[in-house]
């Protein structure tokens, strides 16, 4: 499988799977080389997220400073969107996906293995902190479902067997220095 | 001689393990000392078959499926290198496999057989004819072809293109945009995603010809955040599309300006409902907004805008080139054209079928799907994802068509088919829909945020016995609250499903 080689995805980009650690300087730099886009408040909120596995309640006054709203206005709109997680996650986010038409082909027998392979329920992280668990409504790969995420990789027709070999690679897979 | 090979990448077949399947097939012609090249091409859309590696010969790409990278030197044995049709994952010349020949496809004739990302292969198949055409016209006549096709808003709603366009063209001069949801959350659905993975470019020209017809310089696309794939390609063929001048202040050197710029949504279904979309752009909480006005007047930023769905842009290309007319040519009564459907869930056989309107549902399931993916019989069919009906065996003659799916309280919405064998709970899918509103709901209409909570509550009771009468008849009439009563389609349309587990699987309620 592809989960050893995130630097060979089709076109060459690469995904990241890392957080780095925040600071507020850092944060302060995402915000800046962001705040002049129109409607910039999510692509700023990506940006945090994507550098730093989640968005730190200290990024609130930061951005609300730097786009001149206030800090409730920028709490509700990270409290709104499911996508945006203000705790740091475990290793590797996995998403099962709860949507209809991977329910026509097991996605509840899948769901119920997962929790009980883990051990945790829906957004919480394994005792190792290497898995964070989330539901997801669609992955639009919906003719080869069940299908979950793994950070940004996509696998259909995931057996609760395929699931475990899954997390078996998760689990041991040799870390990779940067480059 | 070098061989061409074609592996694709787009989610579905990375998801089943293509890159794996192009790295083996890499070391495998290596150790052979054949000489390939590997191209990572779009997907044709046969997703049962992926990963489908496609090999070129003289009679044309001939192709084996599906391959996993255990099934390689199987098949390197069998000559897959020379194109030897023997091995039984061999699936014979790719144009002649009947799910792709008996199709129509208009938006995605080019979808499987290019390089997503080369300029070259999309200006070989036909690519930015229809955005020439239309640089050489006026916005009217633009928007006269788009008026003649009967293009109807394939995101679901299914109201005229042209109208919307028109209103746009029709106010006063100033920054209009132009915007494309992409925030494809239909379960079932994936052609959007399959546009901007296999053909990106077809997007930027619909949207740059949408720019020059009302008068638009700048357009975005609100893409999904759960399609990671999708948004490193689609960005990728931006920054292309920019490079070699078909994006920008002189568009071909035309003189003419258009910009365009992807954003990435961040997981609420109810961001794919319009104006709760132009919210989210807007960098708020995607609060549906009350209409009038309409976003053609009063959209992004308050500014007149268009929004149209993936599909409809990536029509216009074609629109512009063939004319109008060529695309009339296909479809029954008011739904013209071809809609691209998509054999989801329980199916043998799932993917992307374009095809006029008017094919009826069981053909498709039968003809193309093939039956369940389980072997067991049908029980039911969901079109046009969790808000829609889920039907039963006695609707699945009906005609695909937005009028006969209307006449009994379907829709066809963005063209999802998911199907479910006889194991299927119907009243457990009944108290998902509503569970799944309870979630998504934006919460700015009462029918709506409370009727889901409730309406989970009332099913709850009637599946565990308590009061079942009473409480069936408190369910129906809250679904009719809710229909009637909700501010957009999100809470006015999830009873649909709830109500056609009512009326067709009565006993899969009883406790």
């Amino acid at each position: 499988m592809h989960m050893s080689d995130k630097t060979t995805h089709a076109n060459g980009v690469v995904s990241r799977s890392s957080a780095e650690p925040w600071t507020p300087a850092l944060i302060q730099q995402e915000v800046d080389a962001l705040k002049d886009k129109p409607g910039a408040l999510l692509p700023i909120l990506h940006a945090i997220q994507d550098r730093f596995g989640y968005i730190p309640d200290a990024a609130i006054p930061i951005i609300a400073e730097t786009l001149r709203q206030t800090r409730a206005d920028v709490h509700g709109v990270i409290s709104f969107y499911h996508h945006f997680r203000t705790h740091p996650t475990g290793s590797h986010v996995v998403q099962i996906c709860r949507a209809e038409a991977c329910q026509a082909l097991g996605a509840r027998h899948l769901e119920a293995h997962v929790k009980e392979r883990l051990a945790i329920d829906y957004h919480q992280t394994s005792r190792d902190n290497e898995i964070t668990l989330e539901p997801v409504y669609c992955l639009g790969n919906c003719a080869c479902g069940p299908s979950i995420r793994v950070d940004d990789d996509i696998h259909g027709r995931v057996t609760a067997d395929k699931f475990d070999r899954l997390v078996e690679r998760l689990t041991t897979a040799p870390l990779e220095l940067p480059s | 001689m070098t061989t061409r090979i074609y592996v694709p990448c787009d989610t579905t077949a990375l998801s089943m393990g293509a890159d794996d399947v192009a790295a083996r097939l890499t070391q495998e012609a290596a150790a052979r000392n054949i000489d390939v090249q590997i191209v990572r091409n779009g997907s044709r859309g046969l997703f049962w078959l992926e990963p489908l590696v496609e090999v070129e010969t003289s009679t044309g790409r001939v192709a084996y499926g599906p391959v996993e990278a255990a099934d390689v030197t199987d098949l390197a044995d069998a000559g897959l290198f020379e194109g030897e049709q023997s091995h039984p994952l061999s699936q014979g010349l790719t144009d002649e496999i009947p799910y792709l020949k008996k199709q129509q496809r208009l938006t995605f004739s080019r979808i499987g057989i290019t390089d997503p990302l080369s300029l070259d292969d999309y200006r070989a198949h036909g690519g930015f004819a229809g955005l020439k055409k239309a640089l050489s016209i006026s916005p009217q006549a633009i928007l006269d072809e788009v008026k003649a096709s009967g293009l109807r808003g394939r995101g679901g709603a299914a109201f005229p293109t042209a109208i919307k366009w028109q209103t746009v063209l029709d106010e006063p001069e100033g920054q209009k945009y132009i915007v494309c949801n992409a925030d494809e959350g239909d379960s079932g659905t994936f052609a959007d995603r399959l546009v901007m993975e296999c053909d990106p470019y077809m997007l930027i020209e619909g949207m740059t010809i949408a720019g020059l017809a009302v008068g638009a310089s700048q357009g975005y696309v609100y893409l999904r955040s759960e399609y990671p794939v999708a948004f490193r390609i689609f960005k990728t063929a931006i920054e292309r599309a920019y490079d070699a001048g078909y994006l920008g202040d002189n568009i071909t050197g035309s003189g003419r300006h258009f910009d365009l710029e992807v954003r990435l949504a961040a997981g609420a279904y109810i961001c794919g409902e319009e104006t709760a979309l132009l919210e989210s752009l807007e960098g708020k909480r995607g609060m549906v907004r009350a209409k009038p006005p309409l976003p053609a007047i009063k959209g992004l930023f308050g500014r007149p805008t268009v929004v149209n769905n993936v599909i409809s842009l990536a029509a216009v290309p074609f629109i512009l080139d063939k004319g109008g007319a060529a695309y009339a040519d296909y479809g029954m009564g008011r739904s013209r054209g071809t809609l691209p459907l998509q054999l989801a869930g329980n199916v043998r056989r799932g993917g992307l079928v374009e095809l006029a309107f008017g094919i009826s549902l069981r053909e498709l399931m039968e003809d193309f799907g093939g039956g369940t993916f389980s072997g067991r019989p049908l029980k039911a069919v969901q079109v046009g994802g969790p808000l829609g009906a889920y039907l039963p065996e006695s609707q699945w003659d009906t005609p695909i068509d937005y009028e006969a799916f209307a006449a009994f309280g379907g829709v066809v919405g963005h063209g999802g088919v998911v199907m479910f064998d006889d194991t299927v709970d119907m009243g457990e899918q009944a108290r998902f829909a509503m569970e799944f509103c309870a979630a998504e709901s934006c919460g700015k209409c009462t029918p709506c945020r409370i009727g889901a909570v409730r309406g989970v509550e009332v099913i709850d009771r009637i599946r565990a016995g308590e009061n079942s009468e009473a409480n069936l008849e408190l369910l129906s009439e809250l679904c009719e609250t809710m229909v009637d009563g909700s501010l957009c389609a999100m809470g006015g349309m999830t009873p649909f499903p709830v109500q056609s587990v009512i009326r067709h699987f009565p006993e899969s309620l009883k406790g």
